[in-house]
């Protein structure tokens, strides 16, 4: 059992009864001022746990909207050194918010396995999403980052079956990252019904908490999905708000930071309501 | 730079985890991870099932037209004044080029998994051509993504794909090149998991891709080595193949590969030159990476964010490159060469002139590579060049460059 600020946090929030919000941004976008005070907003705007983007040229598990925060991240100057600063900047005022990186594995093999988890330790880095990293290559990246104090978090999906799924969660560690469909990032909420009995299958194979993402939009659905769910994950509404802010050839028409806050606070709302509804 | 030890054989990878060597694996996202699996299942049990491979066996002969002709290219040899030239004609396929042997291989595959739909990735065309070809002689339906600018560029094969049943779906993300069009497949496949195969249509992917993808290219190799030995009664002393992904060239060499004395060549497309940024020569000028379900040699920046290739011929316009090229490149055993577009074009209008066979771009970069290196040899040695696609759809490129207006 690790115990980083994800543990801490996700244990916290049992305790007090209501599903964590993980939020998703992309690193770099529109640019790095503009996203550092983004980040600097989700925690304020009621996020429990922040997943940092690193952008890349090719990401084959997303939908439209991330791609496009991806190459304006990318445009901007963005590099996977400068995602690691973000964090580091962040963590000058912010010591508890637990932070998640996510992306692909080029950018890391790149900059160096060793050297990445020694750099994403001093950037105060709790885990790791890497999507293109399933079981059968834990050797590359999962367990040197487990061996670090990082938690990687794994993916599982509705084509992990109960066979399956053992192999999926052997090194899996802060939480379990569901994600509600087949598909990219982006797509169409799945039945709310059929995210539950997921939910409890996966349960059935561990104690980790379960997180739930891929197409929640609202606060209705984040109520929704939260009520039996451990947490749940909003990404690309995230990522819009801040599109949506941007003009034809990329400048502000609003500050993006206080687009995304708004968004949050309302996801925020619905997923401390979740386990109220639940109960009624 | 520490020299591999060289294996007792080039010819028995990859390992279970679809490594050769560091190259190659299986980097997918989990939902496609079942996939991949279920694929590899299937494929083991289809290679050693012998009425899988009389299936295939009969569609090559009957359909395709196998064996593809060894021929001598006399003229050719006699300006050169060195080394004898064959090629192996597999420009005479049905559908005009080797893409045809790999398209059929997994087709009977997807049938065998029971898949409804296929999906596919093509460039210039030639491989989104072939897996329309297959889809419509095995009645499914099939979905070809191809990056915008190359809808544009090769109207001809967009047709021919649509005469042939197939939708052809334009991809704008990224920068609408063959890369984006395989990420777009990728999310095609990710989203309808149930239901579609997807034919990749290089020996590259995720494992087993490369190996499949190789299996039912060696078709090329196996021939030429028969061939040659009822002809010469002995293997030539060199083969040369173009190399993009790789198919074509993997599928020539890889029956040659312990045979010790035969060089082998692979030629990249070296685009406007390797000093700037208009190439694709994955092998000489990138690095280690990983893209696409495997890691092999990519065009790629510090950062590892992935460049976009430059070739006069779309077919050779992709960053990366199949995992066994690299692992042979790394090893020693191949030796990969990079041919400028304009000593392509040359080479394409030689052997127009010479042998009165209009040659595909890619091939023309294999060729070019001959013209550089028969003359330097005796004119008892033998190099065998695989002539892996005909140039119908490249003369209003071809046009475009010389100044022609078609």
């Amino acid at each position: 059992m690790t115990n980083t600020r994800i543990d801490r946090r996700m244990a916290k929030l049992k305790a007090e009864g209501r599903p964590a919000l993980v939020t998703y941004f992309m690193g770099g976008d529109p640019d790095y001022d503009t996203s550092l005070s983004i980040m600097k907003a989700l925690p304020k705007a009621g996020s429990d746990v922040i997943e940092l983007g690193m952008p890349f040229s090719d990401p084959m598990a997303d939908g439209p909207a991330i791609q496009a925060a991806g190459l304006r991240a990318l445009k901007a100057g963005q590099t996977l050194k400068k995602t690691l600063a973000m964090a580091a900047d962040f963590r000058k005022s912010d010591d508890e918010t637990p932070i998640v990186m996510m992306g692909y594995y080029n950018p890391i093999y790149i900059y160096g396995v060793e050297r990445f988890l020694a750099d994403a330790i001093q950037s105060g880095i709790d885990g790791l999403i890497v999507v293109d990293l399933p079981p059968e290559m834990d050797d590359e990246l999962c367990i040197p980052a487990v061996r670090a104090g990082i938690n990687f978090i794994r993916l599982a999906t509705p084509t992990t079956d109960d066979k399956r799924l053992p192999k999926v969660l052997e090194n899996t560690s802060g939480f379990v990252y569901y994600v509600s469909m087949t598909g990219i990032t982006g797509s169409a909420l799945a039945d709310t019904g059929k995210v539950g009995d997921a939910v409890r299958r996966i349960k059935g194979h561990t104690h980790l908490p379960v997180c739930v993402g891929f197409g929640v939009k609202t606060a209705e659905q984040a109520r929704a999905i939260g009520a039996s769910a451990d947490g749940v994950v909003v990404g690309t509404a995230i990522v819009n708000a801040v599109a949506n802010v941007l003009g034809p050839n990329g400048e502000m028409t609003a500050d993006p930071a206080e687009a995304v806050a708004t968004l949050v606070s309302g996801l925020a709302q619905g997923v401390r309501q979740a386990r109220l509804a639940a109960a009624e | 730079m520490n020299q591999p030890v060289a294996p007792n054989s080039f010819r028995t990878g990859p390992d279970e985890q679809g490594m050769f060597g560091i190259f190659g694996g299986r980097f997918v996202a989990e939902t496609l991870m079942p996939l991949i699996l279920d694929l590899e299942k299937h494929w083991t049990e289809a290679r050693n099932d012998p009425a899988f491979k009389a299936e295939l066996d009969n569609l090559n002969t009957h359909y395709t037209g196998r064996p593809s002709p060894l021929y001598f290219a006399e003229r050719l040899t006699e300006h050169l004044g060195g080394a004898k030239i064959y090629f192996k004609r597999d420009e005479l396929n049905h559908t005009g080029s080797h893409k045809i042997n790999n398209c059929l291989g997994q087709i009977l595959l997807a049938r065998r998994m029971g898949k409804k739909r296929i999906i596919a990735e093509t460039g210039a065309g030639q491989h989104g051509v072939a897996s329309a070809t297959v889809a419509a002689r095995f009645g499914l339906p099939c979905i070809v993504y191809m990056g915008a600018t190359d809808v544009q560029r090769q109207a001809p094969n967009v047709f021919r794909m649509k005469l042939l049943g197939a939708e052809v779906r334009p991809v704008t993300s990224g920068h609408g090149t063959l890369k984006d069009a395989m990420n777009e497949a990728l999310r095609d496949w990710v989203t309808n998991v149930d239901d579609t195969y997807y034919i990749i249509g290089t020996a590259a992917g995720p494992h087993p891709y490369p190996e499949l993808v190789r299996e039912f290219q060696s078709v090329i190799g196996r021939e030429t080595k028969e061939q040659m030995l009822a002809v010469e009664g002995r293997l030539p002393d060199m083969l040369v193949a173009a190399v993009g992904g790789g198919s074509n060239a993997i599928g020539l060499f890889h029956p040659f590969l312990d045979d010790k004395d035969v060089r082998i060549v692979g030629v990249e497309a070296g685009g406007k030159g390797l000093s700037g940024e208009e190439h694709c020569a994955s092998l000489t000028a990138g690095s280690p990476g990983v893209l696409h379900g495997n890691r092999t040699y990519l065009l790629q920046n510090e950062d590892g964010q992935i460049k976009d290739g430059h070739s006069i011929s779309a077919g050779l316009d992709y960053p990366g490159i199949g995992p066994e090229h690299s692992w042979l490149k790394d090893s020693g055993r191949v030796e990969y060469v990079p041919i400028m577009d304009q000593e392509a074009l040359e080479a394409f209008q030689m052997l127009t002139k010479l042998e009165g066979i209009i040659p595909a771009l890619e091939p023309s970069h294999a060729l070019a590579e001959v013209i550089k290196r028969a003359p330097k040899m005796d004119k008892d040695q033998i190099i065998v060049m695989n002539l892996c696609g005909r140039g119908d759809k490249d003369i209003f490129t071809v046009g475009k460059i010389l100044g022609v207006e078609l």
